[in-house]
């Protein structure tokens, strides 16, 4: 059960449950979506370039990624709304590649919602029921039974135009799990709303994902935290490719890429040299950065001399202020001088300039830390379990 | 230009009053006195009467009108019909493709070309077998489509292209061919515009005068043939009073068809 409170400061409580005829959680764990090596192509712009995804029953998988990263071509791509240029697309083990949106049967939420403006929101949640020539007191049950899920019932008789972002929000989803699809595409469902909507939305929407274990949810956004919240694997998308798809863990703490390092947590990246053999991926490895001597996590195996970035969250950083310029020899230190510091309500975030290395870092320290002042001088440390090795390359 | 002296705005918007008094109101006073006088010597008319008005609503003016009245309504359901296609058609094609490009070209040729070439161009094309349409009913109301269907497609065209095109795609995904797609969306969405390029086209075809004159049978005479006829004639307070009642007439069309588009309006 979850509390929303309205704007105007009543209390609205929101229960949600799945649909009353929803069917039991299968056991098989097919893929229930299976892209491969699909691409979309538009003249000769490419849109999304041999992308292979595979989405089990009852996963959430995110794509993550920059605008005109191809994350939305991709879903609308698996929705029927793009044919691709290239590649196949299973859903269920079956091939849909050339068949139309009507006959997919997948549940579809955009950014803008596509609400039927001119009919009302019992009318729209129907929609998809009578295009299927359910009776009609099949049809008003479900409607009732869709709408109380997503703690609409109250507002069956309005238009779309008459409730708010997040309102209109909660009756495309209803509309979309209407016709009880086994896929739910969400194309940035919260980025129309105000941030704190988009919280209590995001919350709603983590209720709504664990009432409903057997449906595969493909969720496009651009905001890590939404995927981090949602997904149980998240896909990185980067220039039309996928850069990296695995769990939230794996991709927040293990990157395996520079980009979803910088994109997934802003982490700062800096070169480093390698100075031992890593044999075994996951160990420790020895690295210089400048004069520095780190020791970092190393995803992959390294001999002496190898390039690579360390990465590190800004949050990773501990600081500690120094009065003047001395030498810093102890491992995973790093002088620096406080370029700028921003008050960020929960904490502080500072741009340190790195002494020695031309580079800059972002360091979060949490509130009611000391916090330096533009100008300081100070000494970054981080533990090397905080510090992760990604190859060499540039992030853009 | 932006005026932010009170002086300033009120020289414009004077200016504006002055120019639309003169080029608008002027002549439709005019006529409008013109319709109700019996003679005019001086400045102002004298002697009114209502004979025009009455002779303009006689049984064979009345005819004329009801003439213009079945062409227009007729040439504007076909106008609005085929533009309306043409626009759906044109829309599912990417902007600025070659398809849209000609689709644009094509239907707004008639508007670019004078109406008196548009009815010499019909008289040329159908005056033969094996489509002999010249001296019909046809080619009058086929002149005034093709003098129209520019507006209807432009109208509809500029709704399709601002329409969220998401919307069709979240109907077709929950399962909804693409007739049902057309029935329930895609046209109710649509039906302001419709309506609207309805109401222009019946404005337009009402005054059509360039073209009619040029293919009009005997047996099917519009009223503007008639008031350029009485107006040739030297008949000018009964050409008048036939204006009159055209405008009274256009303008309670174009009031119904208003009322209807307020009531689609209902996004």
């Amino acid at each position: 059960m979850l509390s929303t409170k309205k704007k105007s400061g009543r209390t609205q409580t929101m229960t949600i449950r799945p649909p009353q005829e929803s069917g039991v959680v299968p056991e098989d764990k097919a893929n229930a979506v299976e892209l491969r090596n699909v691409s979309v192509t538009y003249g000769t712009t490419v849109a999304l370039a041999g992308l292979e995804l595979t989405v089990a029953r009852g996963e959430t998988v995110a794509l993550l990624g920059p605008s005109g990263s191809g994350k939305s071509t991709a879903l609308k791509a698996i929705a029927g709304f793009e044919q691709p240029s290239g590649g196949r697309i299973l859903l269920d083990g079956v091939d849909v590649t050339g068949t139309s949106p009507a006959q997919r049967g997948i549940g579809v939420v955009v950014q803008s919602y596509a609400l039927f403006p001119h009919m009302r929101i019992d009318a729209n949640v129907a929609y998809g029921l009578k295009a299927r020539k359910m009776p009609k007191a099949q049809i008003a049950a479900r409607v009732k039974s869709m709408l109380a899920m997503v703690g609409m019932e109250d507002h069956a008789h309005k238009l779309p135009r008459q409730l708010s972002g997040g309102q209109q929000q909660r009756v495309a989803i209803a509309r979309a799990l209407a016709i009880k699809p086994q896929v739910l595409l969400l194309d940035e469902p919260l980025s129309a709303l105000d941030a704190s909507l988009r919280a209590e939305m995001l919350i709603e929407l983590q209720a709504l994902r664990s009432e409903l274990p057997e449906i595969a949810m493909v969720y496009v956004t651009h905001d890590q935290s939404e995927a981090l919240t949602l997904a149980d694997r998240i896909a990185v998308m980067r220039n039309s490719r996928l850069e990296e798809i695995g769990t939230a863990d794996q991709l927040y703490n293990r990157p395996a890429s520079a980009f979803t390092a910088k994109f997934l947590g802003g982490a700062s990246l800096l070169p480093a040299v390698s100075t031992t053999v890593v044999a075994e991926p996951g160990s420790l490895a020895s690295v210089m950065v400048g004069a520095h001597r780190m020791k970092a996590l190393a995803p992959f195996a390294l001999v002496p001399g190898d390039r690579a970035q360390v990465a590190v969250r800004p949050h990773a950083w501990q600081v500690s202020t120094r009065s003047q310029e001395t030498s810093v020899s102890a491992v995973n230190s790093l002088p620096g001088r406080v370029e700028s510091v921003q008050w960020r309500g929960a904490g502080h975030r500072l741009q340190v300039d790195l002494i020695g290395i031309a580079e800059r870092v972002t360091v979060d320290l949490p509130a009611l830390s000391a916090v330096p002042a533009p100008g300081d001088l100070v000494v970054l440390t981080v533990d090397p379990t905080h510090v992760v090795l990604v190859p060499a390359g540039a992030v853009a | 230009m932006l005026l932010h002296a009170k002086s300033a705005r009120f020289t414009i918007w004077a200016f504006l009053a002055a120019a639309l008094l003169l080029l608008v109101g002027a002549p439709l006073l005019v006529t409008f006195m013109a319709a109700f006088a019996g003679s005019w010597n001086g400045v102002l008319p004298s002697n009114p009467t209502l004979d025009h008005v009455g002779g303009a609503l006689a049984t064979d003016n009345l005819s004329s009108l009801m003439v213009s009245l079945q062409t227009a309504l007729f040439a504007s359901l076909l106008a609005v019909l085929l533009g309306t296609w043409a626009a759906l058609c044109a829309c599912s094609s990417p902007a600025n493709s070659a398809v849209s490009r000609v689709s644009d070209a094509v239907f707004h040729l008639p508007a670019a070309v004078p109406s008196v070439v548009v009815g010499l161009g019909l008289l040329t094309a159908f005056s033969k077998p094996p489509l002999l349409l010249n001296g019909t009913v046809a080619i009058v109301i086929l002149a005034q489509t093709l003098l129209v269907l520019a507006f209807a497609y432009s109208t509809v065209s500029a709704a399709t292209r601002d329409a969220d095109p998401l919307i069709p795609l979240a109907a077709a995904s929950l399962g909804a061919s693409r007739l049902r797609v057309l029935v329930t969306i895609r046209l109710p969405l649509l039906l302001p515009s419709i309506v609207a390029a309805a109401g222009l086209a019946v404005a337009l075809c009402m005054g059509e005068l360039g073209a009619t004159v040029m293919v009009y049978p005997a047996s099917w005479r519009t009223l503007p043939v008639t008031i350029f006829t009485l107006t040739d004639r030297g008949a000018l307070f009964d050409a008048a009073a036939n204006t009159l009642v055209l405008i009274a007439v256009t303008v309670t069309v174009l009031a119904v068809i208003a009322k209807f588009r307020g009531k689609t309006a209902v996004r």
